[in-house]
């Protein structure tokens, strides 16, 4: 039961991870696969806060004291993506991609030097605040996260978002501030990313580098790409496949080592034959849901 | 005396060693349908593309109602009163023909993006407001019935259409076309000639339109400026401009005055 618990707390932040790399990636159009950075900016910050700024909070009040690092987390993510946004968002396709994995690799290699985060031996002794409650703030948490990029898409914002996407030029042309709301984006997208890195750092109550590496950004940009980009519904089920694949395979000692492969399998076959993921999938079976008609 | 909406003076663009646009100037007053018009190459789109704040000029002033847009970024342009469509159409190929005009409509959105995330009571009026809008614009060029089609599904004659609604649901004060009839038959440039009259009579704006097709671009522009290698060689009312030698060599080319008059 515990492992079960634990494997769904992980899900919730995968899923928040998918749907904030999905409105940059799939939303925005622009392709940055930096997002562990984000994620490790959040939680370590989340971290710090909890464990070096305020433990007496902490450990008078763990709820607001939750809410409160975790937010700080957040804004945090929210401001690397700020300023690693404002030059790099000048750069467009492959070039902004290495631009972000180069980001992502800055964060790790800060981490493992910052002696007052534990440097390469790691951040222990993060408090698990709210004890037994805590998944259900997690739940909580997701919940929001989900729902806030949900309505966000639906207003105004949201249009200008995917009207980049769908091409930039005209979209200036029709009045749409391109740099800001590429910008915009690209923050929102960190923000959440931090905002899971927040709830990773007290589930897991003890940071290392190692925890933020490239992988984990190839891992969220699976999620997004089996599940469906521009799409929340696919992000999240995409989060359920990767997440919940490695802990099927692991019943199995063969299926489990090689389970990296699979994961690169799945990753050509859903490029080669279903480039619009599982979502598209589903669109193509069931067309009459969608409201959009075609001529 | 009043000031012409548009009023382009010594507009000169190069690029490197060449010299696309050289020393135009241009004056509309309100209410015209102006067309500018030229061989491949004579730096039509450009013109539009300094205009739109694509591109700087290297010299030059573009002034709009007298104030001058020169150097604005093309969003801030768009907000002033200017909104154009493209020669190779660009829609929002997979939104809706709804939601790419919404897109113009962002700048009067009057919501806060906290007000659409807690679904408050303004963002669902303006919203309402902003659809309606739009489907009043679809509404008048015909194209209501194709609202919630994905734009990239239209038939090419409609896409056209679309993106004259949605450079109509930004509210330019000044339209600019960047060939209309391009890809269209000789029927269906005749409908769209009548579109863009009836556009500039229904929405009271100027227009300003770029065209191959000279039986479109003589029958409804009330003035004609001609462009060739970058330079203004000719302006006029239609007739004058058929009967323009220097027209009729750029456009046929060979000695002026030939067998083919």
């Amino acid at each position: 039961m515990t492992y079960v618990i634990q494997i769904l707390q992980l899900l919730c932040m995968n899923m928040i991870l998918a749907a904030s790399l999905n409105v940059i990636n799939g939303y925005c159009g622009l392709f940055s696969i930096g997002h562990a950075g984000f994620f490790a900016v959040g939680a370590y910050a989340a971290a710090a806060a909890s464990k070096l700024w305020m433990p007496e909070f902490a450990a008078a009040q763990p709820a607001l004291a939750l809410i409160a690092v975790v937010l700080i987390g957040a804004c945090a993510a929210g401001l690397a993506g700020l300023l690693v946004g404002i030059p790099c968002l000048r750069l467009t396709g492959d070039y902004l991609a290495i631009a972000t994995v180069g980001f992502g690799e800055i964060i790790r290699i800060l981490l493992l030097n910052i002696e007052a985060v534990g440097a390469s031996r790691g951040f222990p002794g993060i408090v698990l605040l709210t004890g037994a409650w805590f998944p259900i703030w997690v739940v909580v948490f997701t919940g929001l996260s989900l729902f806030f990029i949900h309505r966000m898409m639906r207003s105004s914002t949201g249009r200008a978002i995917l009207s980049i996407r769908e091409d930039e030029i005209a979209a200036r042309a029709m009045g749409i501030n391109v740099r800001f709301y590429k910008t915009f984006a690209f923050v929102v997208g960190a923000f959440f990313a931090g905002l899971s890195g927040g709830l990773f750092a007290h589930f897991s109550q003890f940071l290392h580098p190692s925890n933020f590496t490239f992988m984990i950004s190839v891992m969220v940009l699976l999620m997004i790409v089996v599940g469906g980009m521009g799409s929340q519904m696919g992000a999240v089920i995409g989060a359920v496949v990767v997440t919940l694949l490695p802990e099927i395979l692991r019943f199995n000692e063969t299926l489990s080592s090689i389970r990296m492969l699979i994961f690169g399998l799945i990753m050509i076959v859903v490029v080669l034959w279903q480039p619009q993921g599982l979502m598209g999938l589903y669109r193509k079976l069931i067309p009459e849901r969608s409201k959009a008609r075609r001529a | 005396m009043s000031l012409p909406l548009l009023d382009v003076d010594n507009l000169t663009i190069r690029f490197g060693g060449l010299v696309a646009v050289n020393k135009v100037c241009l004056k509309i007053e309100k209410g015209e349908l102006v067309g500018l018009i030229g061989p491949n190459g004579a730096g039509k789109t450009t013109c539009f593309n300094m205009l739109t704040g694509v591109y700087e000029p290297t010299e030059g002033r573009i002034c709009l109602e007298g104030r001058d847009i020169n150097g604005l970024e093309p969003h801030d342009i768009c907000a002033k009163g200017v909104s154009r469509t493209f020669q190779n159409i660009r829609l929002f190929k997979s939104m809706t023909v709804l939601e790419n005009l919404l897109v113009s409509l962002h700048r009067e959105r009057g919501y806060t993006l906290f007000e659409s995330i807690l679904g408050l009571a303004r963002f669902g009026r303006r919203e309402r407001e902003m659809r309606t809008k739009a489907m009043d614009i679809l509404k008048v060029l015909g194209l209501d019935h194709r609202a919630d089609y994905v734009a990239s599904s239209l038939p090419y004659g409609e896409q056209r259409k679309v993106e004259i609604a949605r450079a109509l649901a930004a509210t330019p004060k000044l339209l600019l076309l960047d060939e209309p009839a391009a890809g269209m038959n000789p029927s269906e440039t005749a409908q769209l000639a009548a579109y863009i009259q009836k556009i500039r009579k229904d929405f009271d704006i100027t227009v300003l339109l770029i065209e191959h097709d000279m039986s479109l671009v003589m029958k409804i522009c009330e003035r004609i400026y001609v462009l060739d290698y970058g330079q203004l060689i000719a302006q006029g009312r239609p007739e004058e401009i058929k009967k323009d030698p220097r027209v009729i060599e750029a456009y046929l080319g060979g000695s002026v005055g030939g067998t083919h008059a």
